[in-house]
């Protein structure tokens, strides 16, 4: 089971530049490890620290990049991550949305995603969240203008709500949405499928033996 | 019956079941497995008490980490060596066919596949790595996969998803001396940009992808997924099955007869529609050079580095200013001008033999130039590695002062010793110029084998087209 994900209300932290790849979110030394947890002092590490990180190191001991905009005082404890475009782009690793999640985003919001990533999101309980260019354009400036700027989500309405009371709507799949929402793994619901699974598989065996 | 894409084909043969909203179970016919994605996947097998659902169906090899000298020794870094020997146990734990470091049929998960016959027209491919789409040079279904559907697929033998767009690629025409299906894959990606194939699975088409060898079709299938296409492929057609004709995994005798006829059903029919379609003329693309930190920022070879100040999007311009300064590059400088410190020749984008020829052809009798503190080759398997020594390439590398290595991901990526310094510049084969990506403060311009050679041995860009048949 992965946590459920219903409402979130949350501090938003603006990551102003598009096409952040995943060897940005969580560069390749630290995907060594064989643990799914313990990412988070890792996200962007290359940007959010002036040293060079490598594995083991002690976060604490480390030196912060005070320009970083995670590091800023007013955006500690941010839950929702705005971005630009193509968010996570690159390579598949699945430790991106990890070490999102372990540092404790739990939705990202920009006006597109890259595809393996998105999925990735979703088995994770890390809500992606589509929106239209000019809308993550308005959530920029405002979360950028007067600290403590907050946003609710709701994921059974598939809105967006602002301080404002804008209520930005957006789009998910309905399965997604139905596993999001009950905290379901795939695992799980696809084993109660193994009867079309094994007759699928035995068509396929005579079909193209060559492929068993 | 209406007219169907290679992908339409593809998608509909291997829905086990549908849901309303079109999500469906898709069964998986062939999974390769390596060291950096599997671990997490295994152990969630474990803790769930499940078994995998078909092991025949999976094939493992550890590539990222492994080092490319003095094997013998074992991997040095202790973190590094946990993670392959974990995937060592996995596999001898649920009974999973691997490739261990010290066999020659080892190497780079995307080019050991292919050269087994492991990967076969038709098949659905995943992989937990994004270069997945290398697959579907052989008109496979192939695409990347996060370590979640890793365990998904172990357990189940199927994968939830949804079907893309198609998007096809046409170009036509005959590619000039010294250009290449690398530089087809940047020029796609120039065109649509890194987000261009997002949601779509793209067919590559026409007169100058025929003209492609394998090697050449899985490097353009490779990069896909730098045009943000999940999946990438090519067509069946002789040069599909004279490539798979004798290999281990491929079919034999009766079936492989029973086989290539069915294969030659895997292209799209005439008259099918595609949701987007992208032409190029394959004789105006010049050898390609990337100039910045994302795969879409790459000009020609005798182009030069663009003005930001020219750029009217303010996030686009901005992102290009930053990644002039992390490339430590000016406006308008011309790209043959760049002095290159290092240079890569490997990775799952340029590693087969073909790639070890072209490159082998430019240094022959040649130099490396003073200024290159080290030019890599890493081929991508043991058997390529066999054969490029076979046909004495090893010598004309070592002979111009080249590096000859172990195969494996190497400086790709860098997760193994082989590595950029901050600051130094490398012309690289891989597919991706990100920032870090070949090492802390590198910086990688990506090129073709051919390119890279050459920019070895002037000490900066040359345009490769000038060498050939000089």
């Amino acid at each position: 089971m992965m946590e459920a994900f219903t409402m979130l209300e949350g501090l938003v932290v603006p990551l102003d530049r598009a096409n952040v790849d995943t060897d940005a979110i969580i560069p390749k030394q630290f995907l060594k490890s064989i643990q799914r947890a313990g990412f988070g002092p890792n996200l962007f590490d290359e940007w959010r620290y002036l040293d060079h990180g490598e594995p083991g190191m002690d976060p604490a001991t480390r030196v912060v990049n005070p320009d970083f905009v995670l590091n800023q005082p007013r955006y500690q404890g941010a839950r929702i991550l705005l971005a630009r475009e193509n968010f996570g782009c690159g390579s598949s690793r699945e430790h991106a949305p990890w070490a999102l999640a372990d540092y404790g985003f739990r939705a990202i919001i920009a006006p597109s995603f890259a595809d393996i990533f998105y999925n990735n999101c979703l088995k994770n309980g890390l809500l992606p969240i589509v929106l239209e260019a000019s809308q993550v354009d308005d959530l920029f400036k405002a979360a950028g203008g007067e600290p403590g700027y907050r946003l609710a989500v709701d994921l059974a309405q598939q809105v967006v709500r602002t301080p404002e009371g804008r209520c930005l709507g957006f789009a998910i799949d309905a399965f997604r949405k139905y596993c999001l929402l009950n905290g379901y793994d795939d695992i799980g619901l696809t084993l109660r499928h193994v009867a079309d699974i094994k007759v699928f598989e035995e068509r396929r065996r005579e079909a193209m033996p060559w492929l068993f | 019956m209406t007219a169907q894409t290679l992908y339409d084909k593809l998608w509909q043969q291997h829905v086990v079941r549908e849901e309303e909203d079109g999500t469906a179970l898709l069964y998986i016919d062939r999974h390769l497995v390596h060291e950096v994605t599997s671990p997490q996947a295994f152990e969630g097998l474990r803790l769930a008490q499940r078994t995998p659902w078909r092991v025949g169906s999976v094939l493992a090899v550890a590539d990222h980490n492994v080092p490319t000298v003095d094997r013998d020794q074992g991997i040095a870094d202790p973190i590094s060596r946990l993670q392959v020997e974990t995937l060592d146990r996995n596999c001898a734990a649920f009974g999973i066919t691997e490739f261990a470091m010290a066999d020659p049929r080892a190497g780079i998960v995307h080019v050991i596949g292919p050269e087994q016959g492991a990967t076969l027209p038709g098949m659905t491919v995943v992989c937990g790595d994004s270069h997945t789409s290398t697959h579907g040079a052989f008109a496979a279904l192939a695409f990347g996969i996060g370590t979640s559907e890793v365990e998904h697929v172990l357990a189940t033998q199927c994968l939830v998803a949804k079907k893309s767009l198609a998007m096809q690629v046409i170009v036509d025409g005959v590619l000039q001396r010294g250009v290449t299906a690398k530089d087809i894959a940047l020029a796609v990606i120039g065109e649509i940009g890194t987000a261009g194939g997002t949601g779509y699975a793209i067919e590559f088409a026409g007169g100058a992808i025929s003209a492609l060898s394998m090697e050449g079709r899985m490097t353009l299938c490779n990069m896909a997924i730098e045009a943000g296409a999940r999946a990438g492929m090519v067509a069946v057609d002789e040069t599909t099955i004279d490539y798979l004709k004798g290999r281990p995994y491929a079919p034999q005798g009766a079936l492989w007869a029973r086989a290539v006829a069915q294969w030659r059903q895997l292209v799209s029919d005439r008259g099918a529609c595609f949701d987007h379609v992208v032409r190029l003329d394959a004789a105006r693309i010049k050898p390609q050079v990337t100039w910045g930190t994302s795969p879409e920022m790459v000009a020609s070879v005798d182009g030069r580095v663009p003005d930001p100040a020219m750029e009217a999007d303010p996030v686009k311009r901005e992102g290009m200013e930053r990644a002039l300064r992390y490339m430590g590059l000016s406006a308008n400088a011309p790209i043959s001008g760049i002095a290159v410190d290092k240079v890569f020749i490997g990775s799952c984008t340029n590693s087969r033999i073909e790639d070890l020829r072209a490159a082998a052809a430019v240094v022959r009798g040649k130099r490396v130039a003073e200024g290159v503190k080290l030019a890599l080759v890493v081929p991508g398997s043991g058997l390529v590695k066999r054969q490029a020594e076979a046909e004495g390439l090893d010598r004309v590398f070592a002979d111009a002062g080249f590096e000859w290595r172990q195969p494996g991901c190497s400086m790709c990526l860098a997760m193994n010793a082989d590595r950029l310094e901050p600051g130094e510049r490398c012309a690289s084969t891989s597919n991706r110029n990100f920032e870090g990506r070949q090492g802390p403060g590198g910086r990688t311009h990506l090129v073709s084998p051919a390119m890279a050679a050459a920019a070895a041995i002037a000490g900066h860009f040359v345009d490769v087209r000038e060498w050939c048949g000089a």
